[in-house]
């Protein structure tokens, strides 16, 4: 045969229910054996954990229109490097991605780039202004799966609705910004024109000083920054709920941030409704104490909660009412990010830190080799870390070849890494284009060491392939 | 002793303490025949205003030249920051021309505190946003020192948009450290998330404050907020919070009234009672200059550019006029 057989790996597969140390197999751009003998080429994975490639619901790869932050090359080459085979771009670019142009750019761009599976979102409405649906029926025949105006809220009930309902032709989700934006942009808004103030705002600016700037409590009021309230985000989370419930249309909640929203979509959950959410992994990780140092780097929309919130989103993943972990990479170039606070544009990155975040913060300790190593408080075992990175946002958005299980037959997507390896967040040396890493400087658990896409490695031994 | 000052929370009470000592010696440099001494000469103090306030920065511009240090006054409006130099650039032009204190005014909360990390030069906040105005705070004390004798134990009621105010978290702040009492009154929409962890009272009851308020703190209502649903209109803000002069005669005798200025005469407070004998209006802004004078004093004054040592008043009067 002429593959190679990955050795000595513990194999974590929550698709396939494994968990063990198994020889994987690989031929061309599928997984040939499990658990067999060594078969052409052998590559030493001992003491390494392989996994399905992870999947990340919800990032901005800035490309058309802010290439100086990002491009889809770059964005999906921090990808492979966080271990990453599939990414989902939202649709704020410069043009917006609300017709079929924009998206045959951008798959385009990623097929070229090589470095992993790019699936974008589309528009919501016509040019996130949520007025006019935009054709969806365009971007679902070039495979959307689903739709979001990420960055601006859906503000109409009516609009959402239609949007929640037309979507079914093709059973396809919506994922709308759960920001009732008349209690953070205050009473008639601001207007899509004011595009920067989604967490993945393409452009520049943080609104005014009315505009919220951080979570609003103890905090913002000592800071003097105009607090976004945790009721903006549970009246939205809220009301899209009831418009989706009985309608047989699917709901997915970006980025919940609140406790307040993990458990409106616990409470809808146990109704049946098909609501799915994902988390990101500053929301379960940074606290807005952070914000005192009035460094942009820690603004971000919806904004760092309290501790109290913090807790509620590791428990609404660790009971599965959270789906996914979904990094919300946003890239700003430092002239952006360096200004006052109040004119900062929101987002941090988050593909290259996504994974050693959650195994330093999330995962329990576990025998790995001879060593024992876990986060403080574990509120995961790796392999309930590894479906909310991989395999539910695969299963969630229909994206078919990731996310496992790893089988005979199945595309060799794959993350291999070592989940003891402590390393420290270096900003300059992340493969994006900018730096604004909340993790700079912090020491992290847990490191890639090589991802493959269709049997192919895009990151090998630490560097790009 | 004071690397920067950017807020009232990060000083002591030895610290105000001091500042209100030293500002109590420089006041008596302006009864001087001539009203300067040359303390700072050679040192250059930058007002760096990008908020139009006339008041404040020729406040600090007065109290700069009576210590004889140069300034410039560079306001973002018709300088490079109005071409599109960001705020990050102008500091390091400024660190790169080598001043020694910057005095700023900004509409965003934070930025004194970020501009620490670009220049090497002392940083003064002047105001920024809703955050902070320290030096606005310390003159309220110092006025309220000079008339009543001390701030330990007094009564004070801190009444308006607190919400919107960075004098409010100065002063409360400041009024809290030296061991007054604070009730914050006025309408719940305009109070602050999360007063209760301020450590005051609140009421919006002013008539029932009043009889027991030994300083009563008067902030500007800016109209702009009846817009946004803060208050229904400015006449019924004037009517149940608003001070005239049947509610100065509800305060105990001995009681002073202050405002940060500019006021909304007819809004918070009447014309006359504005002008009563126990309105310390006028005062504040004199003592503004000597408050300004000590803080600039303390700051850059040392033989090293240092804070200078203010262990008690002869010392520093001695220094002030070496």
């Amino acid at each position: 045969m002429s593959g190679f057989t990955l050795t000595g790996a513990r194999v974590v597969d929550p698709a396939g229910g494994r968990d063990e140390v198994a020889n994987v197999s690989i031929d061309g751009e599928i997984v040939v054996a499990v658990g067999g003998q060594v078969q052409g080429t052998r590559v030493d994975a001992d003491g390494l954990v392989l996994a399905p490639g992870l999947v990340d619901l919800h990032v901005h790869l800035r490309e058309p229109g802010r290439e100086d932050a990002e491009t889809v090359e770059s964005g999906t080459a921090a990808a492979a490097a966080g271990g990453f085979t599939a990414v989902c771009p939202m649709a704020n670019t410069d043009p917006v991605c609300d017709h079929a142009g924009v998206v045959e750019q951008v798959s385009r761009l990623a097929r070229e780039a090589g470095h992993c599976d790019v699936y974008p979102i589309g528009a919501i409405t016509r040019g996130l202004r949520g007025e006019e649906l935009a054709e969806m029926g365009a971007m679902a025949a070039q495979g959307v799966r689903c739709f979001s105006d990420d960055g601006m809220p859906v503000r109409s009930a009516q609009v959402m609705r239609r949007a929640l309902e037309y979507a079914r032709t093709w059973d396809a989700i919506i994922c709308n910004h759960a920001e009732e934006a008349a209690l953070t942009w205050g009473e008639g808004g601001r207007g899509a024109t004011a595009g920067g103030r989604g967490s993945g705002g393409a452009a520049g600016g943080g609104g005014g000083a009315d505009a919220a700037q951080m979570n609003e409590g103890e905090l913002s009021s000592l800071l003097g920054l105009a607090g976004w309230p945790h009721e903006a985000e549970e009246v939205m989370v809220a009301r899209d709920l009831i418009l989706a419930r009985g309608r047989g249309a699917r709901l997915h909640v970006p980025h919940v941030s609140t406790a307040g929203a993990v458990d409106l979509i616990r409470d809808a959950k146990a109704r049946g409704a098909r609501v799915t959410a994902e988390a990101a992994p500053h929301h379960f990780t940074l606290v807005d104490e952070l914000v005192t140092s009035y460094d942009p780097v820690y603004k971000v929309n919806p904004p760092l909660r309290t501790k109290d919130d913090v807790e509620a989103v590791r428990r609404g993943l660790a009971d599965g009412t959270i789906d996914a972990i979904a990094t919300d990479h946003a890239p700003h170039p430092p002239e952006q990010k360096e200004q006052e606070w109040a004119h900062a544009p929101c987002g941090m990155l988050g593909l290259e830190t996504a994974l050693a975040v959650t195994l330093t913060q999330l995962v329990g300790a576990e025998p790995v080799g001879t060593e024992l190593v876990g986060a403080e408080r574990p509120v995961l075992t790796l392999s309930q870390a590894l479906a909310a990175l991989s395999t539910n946002p695969a299963r969630s958005r229909d994206i078919g070849g990731h996310g496992g299980p790893i089988q005979p037959g199945g595309p060799a997507n794959l993350v291999l890494f070592d989940p003891a390896q402590r390393w420290t967040v270096d900003e300059r040396a992340l493969h994006s284009r900018s730096r604004n890493t909340p993790f700079a400087g912090t020491q992290l658990r847990g490191r890639v060491v090589s991802t493959l896409l269709r049997g192919r490695f895009t990151f090998r031994d630490g560097a790009l392939a | 002793m004071i690397p920067h000052l950017l807020s009232m929370q990060d000083l002591s009470v030895d610290q105000i303490t001091a500042i209100l000592d030293t500002a109590e010696t420089l006041k008596e440099i302006a009864l001087r025949p001539i009203a300067k001494v040359p303390t700072l000469r050679g040192r250059t103090v930058c007002n760096l205003f990008f908020e139009d306030s006339t008041r404040t920065r020729i406040s600090f511009e007065i109290a700069a030249k009576r210590l004889s240090a140069d300034v410039i006054n560079f306001s973002a409006k018709g300088s490079s920051v109005s071409k599109g130099e960001g705020f990050k650039d102008t500091a390091l032009t400024l660190q790169a021309m080598g001043v020694d204190a910057i005095v700023v005014r900004h509409a965003a909360s934070g930025a004194p505190q970020q501009l620490t990390r670009w220049v090497d030069a002392k940083v003064l906040n002047a105001g920024d946003g809703w955050h902070q105005h320290p030096t606005q705070g310390l003159l309220d004390l110092f006025t309220i020192r000079e008339r009543l004798g001390h701030i330990e134990g007094l009564r004070a009621a801190v009444v308006g948009d607190v919400f919107h105010s960075r004098v409010a978290r100065s002063v409360v702040q400041g009024l809290l450290t030296m061991g007054a009492e604070v009730t914050i009154v006025g309408p719940p929409t305009l109070l602050p998330p999360r007063v209760d962890t301020w450590g005051t009272a609140v009421s919006h009851d002013l008539d029932a404050v009043l009889p027991k308020t030994d300083v009563l703190y008067l902030l500007r209502v800016q109209q702009e907020r009846m817009g946004e649903q803060f208050f229904p209109s400015s006449r019924e803000y004037a009517r149940i919070w608003g001070v005239d002069r049947d509610r100065l005669a509800r305060l105990p005798e001995g009681a002073v009234v202050m405002h940060p200025g500019p006021m909304n005469r007819g809004v918070e407070v009447t014309a006359d009672a504005a002008d009563a004998p126990n309105s310390m209006i006028q005062l504040q802004v004199t003592n503004g200059i000597a408050v300004r004078m000590s803080c600039l004093y303390l700051m850059l004054g040392g033989e090293d550019g240092r804070a200078a040592d203010v262990g008690g008043r002869g010392s520093n009067s001695e220094r002030v006029e070496a």
